[in-house]
């Protein structure tokens, strides 16, 4: 059938089931954002800067575990998207990214709105195209899903020409995906199964660190049943958060920098680390001699490059995580482990996670008080900063993959847009986002874009008047010389809320996140929430530059 | 230790920058790489020669595994194979000079491709040693330019990498 490449390019969203494309449209993108208009019935999202158009459909791949789409125009729409496609790529999130281009008669000449995206985002992107020939419209488009979504997920940009996107084709959708260089493996090697099987049996002391890779096979209820089945206490990774209970007996919270002491301390106790899709970050291991010292290692991963980068692997295990759990589990035997058991909770009880309850309103108690309210079933955004750590350590997710958060690149920004799209992905849940005063102003103009959609987030900004975390970074590193991380002048959040129909409200004291909190969540339609916070409270436990994750301060 | 891989790759636009894109901003340094096509006009073979030890080699490897338009990654250091980098090389030669640098170019079998008034032009074939005691022979006339093509390199009789092949198999699988 004879259609222009724009018209193609929408039958081709369509095939794959695309339900929303966050975009903003330019010269360079008018045949195809008139073909949506005049051919198709998927919902368009007109974000109020590019870069919220990127975190939005990476909110939303993150939730519903689909394909992400978004759409800029050429030129700086395009150079927009680069901090949300960085993101997606750290955190390995299955997007589909459009840009328009210059034609390609005027390609290479500097012309209006022209920049090399493909060259720019070559090492930000799983794979990118640009597109020059018309017929290939539909294989590209059928690749680039199956790239994005499969293997270990991550971001996919076709650059398509203006006059490419005007020619005339006769389209065909391909039904299968050809490409002889990419073979991501699922399945474990049998006899390393074993050998796991065999490690886990003989180990007094084993410990399960896991990653957001469990999240993206959708392994969490294999997870749990691997740590019930062979007493395990697990840590996640702050990627892992909400992939393991965190109301379960058997659950360490995080471990890491910022993670809990008696997690940081079961990895240095541990005989056998169990890594299940995660990446051995440097924000997880610290100094690198001093982690898990005494352990076997297992490193389970879809990407073998993961495998052997940082630490040295005993085991390695290039795989789907679900499939290699599913495998592996019927080789395990209910195993009781008192002794160790009994460490861990000594640990616990040892090192808890504690704050001082004196000097104002702390952010500690509201993240606490609403993983109450929402009983840790809530879906939390969160920017970055030291509000995400709070949350981190202080909400207990409950049920799987509720949270949304930028990890690998800790984009400032990331929270708004990427709340957007997580309550446009999952419409009946209850989506909330914990931002901090600089965070929120790096992308806040999405406020529009949230009211103009009827979004119904609730925004809690914990707000210490500074840039709380390189604020923390100043005072143990800089002695106290606070450069550039105190602002002086800051909007009225609750003001600002009202310029947008948005109810707003300032909590000062315990009384008011106590009386006004629930209230607020229960109502419907979104609310902004200023939390008024002291700036000097501080995320600890922390570990500092050099040391071993065993040797983290309070403070 | 010097490592030689194979590397077969889609011979699509952009292949070239994603590899070179990729030693460069994961630190990887590149000795030497040759690119271009082979048997089947959609695959090219690049030969890259990098400098590290086997820690970094699996890195390398595994990197390039990743990238899309990689079909095939073969190191062949340790294999039976046979290697040729060719120079081109201007030396100074007044007319007296000639006939000794032409014996000199016999000894190496290398062959004169242009003479000028004052300058010779010779191209040798030949492994990395043969070319550097080559450039070594001719350095005391003077080399007024020179210019390699870094190493190609293929294995020896009945084992060949197929374009049809997929990934190498992974070590840690």
């Amino acid at each position: 059938m004879e259609m222009t490449v724009a018209e193609a390019l929408v039958r081709c969203l369509e095939k794959e089931n695309v339900e929303v494309i966050f975009g903003y449209p330019g010269g360079a993108m008018l045949p195809i954002y008139d073909s949506l208009y005049r051919f198709s019935s998927i919902k368009h999202v007109l974000v109020r800067h590019e870069q919220g158009a990127v975190h939005a459909a990476d909110g939303y791949a993150r939730v519903t575990r689909k394909v992400g789409v978004c759409m800029a125009t050429s030129g700086p729409g395009a150079t927009n998207l680069v901090t949300g496609i960085a993101n997606a790529y750290m955190d390995s999130i299955p997007l589909v990214i459009f840009t328009g281009q210059v034609p390609t008669v005027q390609i290479g000449t500097d012309a209006f709105q022209e920049v090399d995206i493909t060259g720019i985002t070559m090492p930000i992107t799983k794979h990118n195209y640009l597109l020059k020939d018309p017929t290939k419209l539909a294989t590209v488009v059928k690749n680039a899903f199956h790239i994005a979504a499969t293997g270990r997920p991550g971001p996919v940009l076709i650059d398509i020409p203006k006059d490419v996107a005007q020619a005339k084709i006769d389209f065909k959708y391909p039904k299968t995906v050809h490409l002889r260089g990419y073979k991501p493996t699922y399945r474990g090697h049998p006899y390393k199964i074993q050998t796991i099987a065999k490690l886990i049996k003989e180990s007094r002391r084993p410990l399960i660190y896991a990653g957001g890779g469990v999240i993206s096979s959708n392994a969490e209820q294999e997870l749990l049943q691997l740590a019930e089945t062979i007493s395990a206490p697990v840590t996640n990774t702050f990627m892992g958060l909400a992939s393991f209970p965190g109301d379960h007996p058997l659950f360490l919270g995080m471990l890491g920098l910022h993670g809990t002491r008696y997690a940081n301390l079961a990895v240095t106790e541990c005989d056998l680390l169990i890594g299940i899709g995660a990446r051995f970050d440097d924000r997880v291991t610290m100094n690198i001699k001093a982690f898990a010292p005494n352990a076997t290692v297992i490193h389970i991963d879809i990407d073998p490059a993961e495998i052997g980068k940082i630490v040295e692997t005993h085991v390695p295990l290039v795989g789907d995580v679900k499939n290699i759990l599913t495998a592996l589990l019927p080789l395990l035997e209910k195993i009781d482990r008192s002794e160790w058991d009994a460490r861990i909770r000594e640990l616990k009880e040892q090192y808890p996670l504690t704050y001082s309850r004196t000097n104002g309103l702390k952010p500690q108690f509201i993240i606490e008080q609403l993983c109450a309210l929402t009983r840790g079933e809530a879906l939390v955004v969160t920017d970055v900063g030291q509000h995400q750590m709070w949350v981190a350590q202080y909400y207990h997710f409950r049920s799987p993959g509720t949270l949304v958060s930028s990890g690998g690149l800790g984009c400032m920004g990331f929270g708004l847009p990427a709340s957007v799209g997580a309550q446009i992905g999952r419409p009946n849940q209850q989506t909330i986002l914990v931002t901090g005063d600089g965070s929120i102003q790096m992308t806040i103009q999405e406020l529009g874009t949230m009211v103009e959609q009827g979004l119904p987030i609730k925004i809690i900004i914990l707000n210490n008047f500074a840039l709380g975390m390189v604020r923390q970074l100043q005072e143990f590193y800089c002695e106290g010389r606070y450069m550039a991380t105190n602002f002086k002048f800051h909007p009225d959040f609750a003001q600002l809320a009202k310029a947008y129909s948005i109810p707003g409200y300032t909590f000062k004291t315990d009384e008011d996140v106590l009386k006004t909190l629930p209230e607020v969540l229960s109502a419907p339609g979104p609310a902004i929430i200023n939390c008024l916070i002291p700036p000097e409270e501080n995320v600890t436990p922390m570990v500092l530059a050099g040391k071993g994750i065993h040797e983290a301060i309070e403070c | 230790m010097k490592h030689t891989l194979a590397v077969l790759v889609e011979n699509s636009p952009g292949v070239l920058a994603r590899v070179a894109g990729l030693f460069s901003r994961r630190g990887f340094n590149i000795e030497s790489l040759t690119v271009g096509r082979t048997e089947s006009d959609d695959v090219s073979r690049m030969t890259i020669v990098v400098e590290g030890d086997d820690r970094l080699l699996e890195q390398v490897s595994k990197q390039l595994h990743k990238l899309i338009d990689v079909i095939k990654i073969s190191d062949i250091t340790e294999e039976e194979y046979v290697d040729r980098d060719l120079v081109m090389i201007k030396v100074a030669a007044d007319p007296g000079q000639r006939v000794e640098i032409m014996q000199m170019a016999n000894v190496f079998r290398a062959r004169v491709v242009d003479l000028g008034r004052k300058t010779m032009t010779l191209e040798c074939t030949g492994n990395e040693g043969k070319i550097n005691a080559f450039e070594e022979s001719l350095r005391p006339y003077g080399i007024k330019e020179l210019v390699r093509t870094g190493k190609v390199a293929m294995l020896r009789g009945s084992k060949f990498g197929s374009t049809n092949g997929t990934h190498a198999d992974s070590k840690d699988d």
